[in-house]
């Protein structure tokens, strides 16, 4: 789906004029070469801020990446900044980080990245602990909001246990760098083990695994089929029956396996494992995609809009989780489940009350499921905001060029930036993140 | 017949799976969709499903009746269209409405012999896009024209064309050298063997419910692949009724006399649009790739009448070669849970099979001991093409894959682990018939 608008004011005539007027400028965000992943990975040179062992062992991270890297403000454009704040223990040793920060961001490339390592504040700390690093939480999504040209701003999180340089730590931290993260603004990635394992080739973290994508004929789906299978995975796409054509095609591109059935059956996982396991053995990472839409004000909702809404996005997923986490063997390293939420989930939509119902739900049960799950799995969530699908071209023009503008990003993301989301949270890097809702919406203005 | 080859084979091709798109009608949904696209969907569909992009097969065999001239290496150009290897070779095949239960027996036949390891049998046809050619008389002016070196005889030409010469001829389905088409041929049949209406009527009613409950009952969800917006049979009628369908009017054997017609455009096969096919292979190259043995190829058979002097009806041809198949097989009717007969028109099914019980008819014409009645129970349980639709070229491989699908199901349901057996017959224009014996793995 393009967007005109965005377009309109990065080229030409129309460019001047819109900078002239000061009108809001989209960018073109800075996304993944499928011929050259992760080639740069960042645009520019590496800024390391901080001190102390946690910093130099980021840095050495990032030496190891062949990344230009430097402790202090280079000459010419910098790609990516990386403010480390694990050691800070009161507010007002975030002063000289924080001001360094400031005087390189006019230099900052655009498709630039800010990323903010800390640690979680606990009910445990001391206030003052708890407060600065809390007090990160304000800071990175004001510095997001202040960026331009592509550039976001994000934060890993560490908890108690986790060292700056566990893989999770350091595959989050990769992540939210590269391309893969484009429309990931203003957001933390919490990483709350060291569990996980660096990938043999970063490219192709997911060589050899086998992943199940629900919905995998169109839209999101397809796309998340294609970055699934770009990073090295066997992808078994499910759809209904009735998708069956633009499955096979997408399967076909992927080389794939295309499965038609309605995830609403009784014996649907029985049939996906089946299937899988004949094939593959096993199954690693299953992604809930599949998920529909019956908008209308609750006042005028007939009970199967609401019913269906239900049964597909949440009932379903519950059925399913229940026999792949029952199948003995099924994930011999480990289950990843990754479930499609929305930003309707978190902050409500006008319309769509069974929706928002079935998303929030959906992120109740991956909050539990992780509890379930951990040290042999993980489930997380992602939330994209507005994305540029088949099913956000329907919405009015008007609505849908104001929604667009909505974030600080002021542009709808495209179907891969969920997709790459996804594609990291089932990597192996990720092992240490669990429980989390991952948002892609660009730094939405509704919810967090 | 002490001379022909016994069953088993040295080893026996596994029908692994199958996928074919929903058939259209005539002038439908596919009314813009050539045999070479409609047969790369179904390839397409089921690579997908099976996995098998840039698989190298041992082969693929194709065919359609209706064929344009440009397709004449059809089944290559849509092997090279699809994800399949390109060094797939491939080969087209032509048994008129057995065109694709031919082509399951060719690859079959090669697995079976050691020559390939895997392959895919497919047909297809269009009536929507059937080639139009021109008069003998204008073919043989153009001819000439293109030969011609001088103006002065491309013009005489060019001026020897008669408005005439200009009409279009249509392929029908008349028999060549009886003129007759094939349904006034089979109200000849209908009437020599007393078949009634109602008769006819029953079968086409089963027909359709049978069809429309094996889609309920999801019995189709790895068999076909929605194309062009269709996701069923176009001409499958769930709602009919016994009522609706006697209410319609004779359309064949009109001239056979007062109150004889009794065939109607509801049990008679509609002109039809689509595409199937099956893959074959062997049961270890199924089990290297983690694919289902869902039935293997037992045995085939076919067969031809003389229906130019009258001696047979034009499409009896399953009534010789079911029972010469069962013989040599040593087989019975009872030994089978699935009996499958294309339905070209509801009595071709009630000729065939009152042919089938007839001692007369059997010792003098077959020369072999009746086979008895057959079981109404399994006769076609999920339907067949007076509910789906006959696609010429592509109705055998639609029923070698709901056949095999039917056979892996019962088999799972059978605790005591005996043979289920599955039985195919397909008449054919020419008045030729192909037959198949399937067994569950």
């Amino acid at each position: 789906m393009s967007d005109a608008y965005l377009e309109l004011v990065n080229s030409g005539i129309t460019k001047t004029l819109a900078t002239k007027l000061g009108l809001p400028r989209p960018a073109h965000l800075r996304r993944t070469d499928p011929s050259a992943v992760d080639t740069p990975l960042v645009p520019g040179r590496t800024l390391v801020i901080g001190e102390g062992p946690d910093t130099d062992a980021i840095a050495r991270v990032l030496l190891g990446w062949d990344l230009d890297v430097h402790r202090n403000a280079p000459e010419g454009k910098v790609g990516a900044v990386v403010v480390v704040l694990t050691d800070l223990t009161s507010p007002e040793q975030a002063s000289q980080r924080v001001r360094a920060l400031g005087s390189v961001l006019r230099s900052l490339a655009p498709g630039g990245r800010v990323v903010t390592v800390s640690r979680a504040a606990g009910p445990e700390d001391e206030p003052a602990v708890a407060a600065v690093r809390h007090g990160v939480d304000g800071l990175l999504r004001s510095v997001a909001k202040e960026l331009r040209a592509g550039a976001t701003g994000n934060g890993v999180v560490l908890g108690e246990t986790v060292s700056p340089d566990a893989p999770s730590a350091v595959g989050a931290l990769r992540f939210l760098l590269s391309a893969r993260s484009a429309f990931v603004d203003g957001q933390f990635v919490r990483v709350s083990t060291p569990d996980g394992a660096a990938p043999a080739d970063w490219t192709r973290p997911l060589e050899g695994r086998v992943a199940v994508v629900t919905g995998a004929a169109r839209g999101i789906g397809a796309e998340i089929a294609r970055v699934l299978h770009r990073d090295g995975a066997q992808v078994l796409g499910v759809d209904v029956p009735a998708a069956g054509e633009s499955l096979a095609t997408v399967m076909n591109e992927v080389g794939g396996i295309a499965l038609q059935l309605d995830i609403t059956a009784d014996d649907a996982a029985e049939r996906i494992i089946e299937r899988a396991r004949a094939r593959y053995g096993r199954i690693d990472v299953v992604v809930h995609n599949a998920g529909i839409t019956r908008d209308k004000l609750l006042a005028n909702m007939k009970p199967e809009q609401w019913d269906a809404v239900v049964a597909v996005n949440i009932e379903a997923q519950l059925r399913m989780n229940d026999v792949f986490l029952a199948a003995d063997g099924l994930a011999p390293d480990g289950l990843r489940l990754v479930s499609l939420a929305s930003t309707s989930g978190i902050a409500g939509n006008r319309g769509q009350t069974n929706y928002g119902f079935s998303k929030a739900a959906v992120i109740g049960m991956t909050r539990s499921l992780a509890g379930r799950v951990a040290g042999a799995g993980t489930a997380n969530a992602v939330a994209p905001g507005f994305i540029e699908t088949e099913m956000t071209a329907r919405i009015p023009t008007l609505t849908r060029q104001v929604a667009r503008r909505l974030n600080s990003l002021q542009q709808g993301g495209q179907p891969v930036d969920v997709a790459e989301a996804i594609a990291f949270l089932a990597s192996p890097q990720a092992g240490g993140i669990n429980g989390e809702v991952l948002r892609v919406c660009g730094q939405n203005m509704v919810g967090q | 017949m002490p001379n022909r080859p016994s069953s088993p084979t040295p080893r026996r091709a596994a029908v692994i799976g199958s996928n074919r798109i929903p058939f259209g009608k005539a002038g439908g949904a596919y009314a813009n969709a050539s045999n070479l696209d409609m047969l790369g969907a179904a390839l397409s569909g089921l690579v997908a499903r099976f996995q098998l992009q840039g698989e190298r097969l041992g082969d693929v065999a194709g065919g359609a009746v209706l064929k344009h001239s440009r397709d004449f290496n059809m089944t290559r150009e849509a092997v090279l269209g699809s994800a399949l290897s390109p060094q797939t070779p491939a080969f087209d095949v032509q048994r008129a409405c057995g065109t694709s239960l031919e082509t399951v027996t060719a690859v079959a036949n090669k697995i079976a012999l050691g020559q390939i390891d895997s392959g895919i049998a497919a047909g297809v046809d269009s009536t929507s896009d059937a080639p139009i050619v021109v008069s003998d008389r204008l073919r043989g002016t153009l001819i000439k024209l293109s030969r011609a070196k001088t103006i002065p005889d491309k013009l005489r030409l060019v001026a020897s064309i008669r408005p005439g010469d200009l009409a279009p001829v249509a392929p029908d389905v008349a028999e060549p050298r009886t003129g007759l088409s094939m349904g006034e041929h089979q109200a000849l049949t209908t009437l020599k063997w007393k078949i009634t209406r109602e008769a006819q009527d029953e079968i086409a009613l089963a027909s359709h419910q049978n069809l429309a409950q094996a889609y309920s009952d999801g019995l189709f969800d790895d068999l076909i692949t929605p194309y062009r917006g269709l996701t069923r049979d176009e001409s499958l009628r769930p709602d009919t009724s016994a009522e609706k369908l006697a209410k319609l009017k004779p359309v064949f054997g009109k001239g056979l006399g007062e109150g004889v017609a009794t065939m109607t455009a509801g049990n008679s096969t509609p002109l039809s649009d689509g595409a199937a096919t099956v893959l074959l292979g062997t049961d270890e190259w199924a089990a290297e790739r983690g694919l289902p043995v869902l039935a293997h190829v037992v045995d085939a058979e076919a067969a031809a009448v003389d229906f130019v002097r009258g001696e047979e009806g034009l499409l009896m041809g399953g009534a010789y070669a079911v029972p010469r198949l069962l013989h040599r097989n040593k087989l019975v009717l009872a030994d089978f849970d699935f009996i499958e007969i294309h339905e070209a028109f509801a009595s071709t099914v009630l000729t065939t099979t009152a042919a089938w019980a007839d001692e007369k008819f059997m010792v003098e014409k077959v020369g072999l001991p009746p086979l008895g009645r057959i079981n109404p129970a399994v006769l076609n349980v999920a339907g067949s093409s007076l509910a789906a639709g006959h696609p010429f070229g592509a109705t055998g491989a639609r029923i070698v894959g709901t056949l095999a699908t039917l056979l892996a199901r019962a088999k799972k349901d059978r605790p005591d682990g005996g043979a289920v057996r599955g039985l195919i017959s397909v008449c054919a224009a020419g008045g030729q018939a192909v037959a198949m014996i399937l067994e569950a793995a």
